[in-house]
């Protein structure tokens, strides 16, 4: 990295900077609070532990991470200069770039960042017990996921907010470039299908889920005409108005619910699929005004709103879990929810919350763009990134605090369970929990869904979980109906939004590809080039989350450890890109910093990757599964889960295009690491550094007084 | 709590809504085109949020999950 061009001013170095004995006096005191959070959490074994004993380690950690840890990076790793002008500063244009508030810009890039992801995979996870899954997601958001991120946008914003995939076609080269390109591209149609079959899953056949998310569409319709063409600009007006009209659609849900208008809201997954592709399709084409951008101020609004619901409700309520903190299922990998052994599985299903590669994008988009001061690449990359692991948190808390019979009641394969609650309670019996078809029915009726059996895919795990949490602070008993359709409707909103804003970003990727072949393609502004592109991507997902519902054999558990990888592997591809940019900017001394976390989800990724093509085990093995399928129609048999003939090609046929798929990426993102690799031999071995595309130093203008950078920046050189 | 103090937080919570979903903008937008191009009158919100909308349908932004 070239050093400043500032001159030194004659500014001594001061002391070195140590801490008060107030401030020790506190971080001794946070460290041990949190320590013993997870000394609770450790030796307890057999009795029920309370929630807070939980929630007490992660904060702890995350005090200690952000205070040592992330200061660490921010001083000696990147050696942040507040006295060096952001691209916030140099290219202020007002729209794009302008220095945002540290407060401001924090809230804007966790919204960006946070969603359903967080909220599911946790869920899914608690197969395997509390313990775990909350070890991954605190080590694993400390020392790699907030690690990524903030190192990611402290790349991008020195290189003006550059996109991570044109970060790695300047520091990399073509073929890696164009690579992360194809992978990025990929792994984002997974993701949407994945997250869109979330919603399937939570809205089929309960006509209270499908009213009240559907409600959401005219209601973002009308926040946009309001404040396109009533009171232009109001937006925080709006934005109330819209959560106030949501609450009222979510208890007018209940009341459809009732009626004799029920029929026309209970629809089956197939119906639900075609729905949303109509949806995504049609959304993706409105102008931004009109459906987009409302409902994202909801989303927002939502977001902020009911993690601080989660926060509260969980303190306060103070609920036990009644998960085991270590279940067999950790040791044997025979899970009913997903397939494999703790290694790697457990590390692919709890993706967003621990280690994300989709923030890489966030992170290398607009965030960069709007950062102030560059010290503030901590709070808004670390800290944001820690929040959403502290919602992940909350969300393995409400799965975890659900009664186990319950839970594998309702996430295990329909296939598994059979059709009615006696058949299901028989299977949870089998796995080696106990629920009886009465308390099955009884939960139903709690929430007043028509049955919670076999519903899987983690949302209406969430949402049964937190309406017990909630049910206990506000409201009690009779509200818990009420507080499971708020959980599965803020869910839906998150996801379509992601799935609105995805597809968009999928298109526009799409032409800037074909773009290269065919002109007119890539022209944003020529209609039928946006039409053709949004329907191809739209096609794409719709695709996957066609089969996936279909799936006889249940499609969350086929799809969420392909949609696991695929975000896992673009986190690969994030951390070899900086690793690389680190060396490549002599600091090979640091590259452990994102080197450990990318050797440690490259041989995560890898080795779930190299199972899920290759094991033998029917129930791991994409290709083990066809092959054993396809033998059986061979042989003119029907094994369990296919009803008909059809059902068993259906199977065959999903599974080798899951397992191709799973090939590609992983081959994709081995040629970025190739890449990475040859440039990092490159850049030890040569005598001088290798030029990078860093933006020239140009000296701030801004002061920002309270920042004690000078003494900070004195101390990194040293 | 006092009734300025009150005052104080609604105007903080007030301030960090309007700046969060983007409600300031134009206000610093007009702002801004004051000090630069002094005379010129300033876009009207309509014409601002139009040029805004552009520049999200050319642009547009990922959600994470």
């Amino acid at each position: 990295m070239p050093t400043s061009a500032m001159p030194e001013s004659g500014r001594t170095a001061p002391e070195k900077p140590r801490m008060s004995p107030r401030s020790l006096a506190i971080w001794i005191t946070v460290a041990l609070v949190g320590a013993l959070g997870w000394a609770v959490l450790a030796l307890s074994r057999g009795e029920e532990i309370s929630a807070v004993w939980l929630v007490v380690a992660a904060l702890g950690s995350y005090a200690i991470a952000y205070r040592f840890y992330s200061r660490f990076i921010a001083r000696r790793v990147l050696q942040v200069d507040d006295t060096r002008a952001t691209p916030a500063e140099r290219l202020e244009d007002g729209v794009d770039y302008h220095p945002t508030d540290k407060r401001v810009l924090f809230g804007h890039h966790f919204a960006a960042i946070a969603g359903a992801g967080p909220l599911v995979g946790p869920v899914l996870a608690a197969q395997m017990g509390y313990l775990p899954g909350t070890i991954w997601i605190i080590a694993g958001v400390i020392f790699a996921g907030a690690v990524q991120d903030m190192i990611v946008l402290f790349l991008s914003m020195r290189r003006d907010g550059k996109s991570l995939g044109q970060m790695a076609r300047d520091e990399i080269g073509t073929v890696g470039g164009a690579a992360a390109l194809i992978g990025v591209f990929a792994i984002m149609i997974i993701l949407l299908a994945v997250l869109a079959m979330v919603v399937v899953n939570a809205l089929a056949e309960s006509a209270w889920g499908t009213f009240s998310v559907t409600m959401t569409i005219p209601i973002a319709l009308f926040m946009g005409f309001y404040l396109r063409y009533l009171r232009p600009g109001r937006v925080v007006e709006t934005s109330f108005l819209g959560v106030a009209l949501l609450l009222l659609a979510i208890l007018g849900g209940g009341w459809i619910q009732d009626s004799s208008l029920a029929e026309y809201f209970v629809w089956s997954p197939e119906t639900l699929v075609f729905c949303l592709v109509g949806y995504g399709f049609v959304a993706s084409v409105l102008p931004v005004w009109m459906l987009l951008a409302p409902r994202d101020y909801l989303s927002t609004f939502m977001k902020v709103g009911t993690i601080a619901l989660m926060a509260v409700g969980v303190v306060i309520a103070a609920p036990n879990l009644r998960a085991e903190s270590v279940t067999e299922f950790a040791h044997t990998g025979a899970g009913p929810v997903f397939a494999g052994s703790l290694f790697p599985f457990l590390f692919i299903t709890i993706a967003c919350g621990a280690l994300s590669g989709f923030h890489a994008l966030v992170s290398s988009g607009t965030t960069p763009k709007l950062i102030r001061k560059e010290s503030q690449v901590r709070l808004i990359g670390y800290g944001s990134m820690l929040t959403e692991s502290f919602v992940a948190v909350m969300a393995l808390i409400a799965a975890c605090v659900l009664e186990p019979g319950l839970f594998y009641a309702m996430n295990s394969p329909a296939a598994l369970l059979g059709p009615t609650v006696d058949t299901a309670a028989e299977a949870v019996k089998n796995l080696g929990f106990t629920i009886t078809p009465e308390q099955l029915t009884a939960a139903a009726k709690a929430v007043e869904e028509e049955t919670l059996v076999g519903r899987s895919g983690g949302a209406p795990t969430l949402a049964v979980g937190m309406s017990e949490i909630f049910a206990g602070v506000f409201g009690g008993a009779g509200m818990k109906a009420f507080w499971y359709h708020f959980a599965i409707m803020f869910e839906a909103l998150f996801i379509l939004t992601t799935v609105d804003a995805g597809t968009r970003v999928g298109r526009f990727m799409l032409q800037d590809m074909l773009g290269n072949v065919w002109k007119p393609i890539g022209r944003v502004t020529w209609k039928p080039g946006i039409w053709i592109t949004s329907a191809l991507v739209v096609g794409a997902w719709g695709y996957f989350l066609y089969a996936g519902v279909t799936d006889p054999l249940g499609g969350i558990k086929q799809l969420f450890p392909l949609f696991g990888i695929a975000n896992q592997l673009l986190a690969a591809v994030a951390l070899a890109v900086t690793t690389t940019v680190l060396i490549k900017s002599g600091k090979l001394r640091w590259a452990w910093v994102t080197g450990i976390p990318l050797a440690w989800d490259v041989a995560v990724t890898f080795t779930a990757g190299w199972q899920k093509i290759f094991s033998d085990n029917p129930a791991i093995g994409f290709f083990a599964l066809r092959d054993k399928y396809a033998a059986a129609i061979d042989r003119g048999e029907l094994l369990p889960g296919a009803t008909t003939m059809d059902d068993m090609h259906t199977i065959v046929l999903n599974n080798t295009v899951d397992g191709v798929i799973m090939a590609i990426f992983l081959l994709l993102v081995l040629t970025v690491l190739v890449n990475c690799a040859v440039v990092c031999v490159r850049a030890v071995r040569s005598p001088s550094p290798l030029p990078t595309t860093e933006a020239p130093y140009v000296e701030s203008r801004i002061d920002d007084l309270p920042e004690r950078t000078d003494d900070d920046l004195v101390g990194a050189r040293r | 709590m006092t009734a300025p103090n009150i005052r104080h937080w609604a105007r903080t919570v007030r301030w960090y809504l309007r700046e969060l979903m983007g409600e300031a903008e134009y206000d610093r937008y007009c702002e801004r085109h004051r000090h630069r191009h002094a005379g010129a009158p300033a876009p009207t919100r309509r014409e601002y949020d139009a040029l805004r909308h552009r520049r999200r349908e050319e642009r547009p932004e990922g959600r994470c999950c």
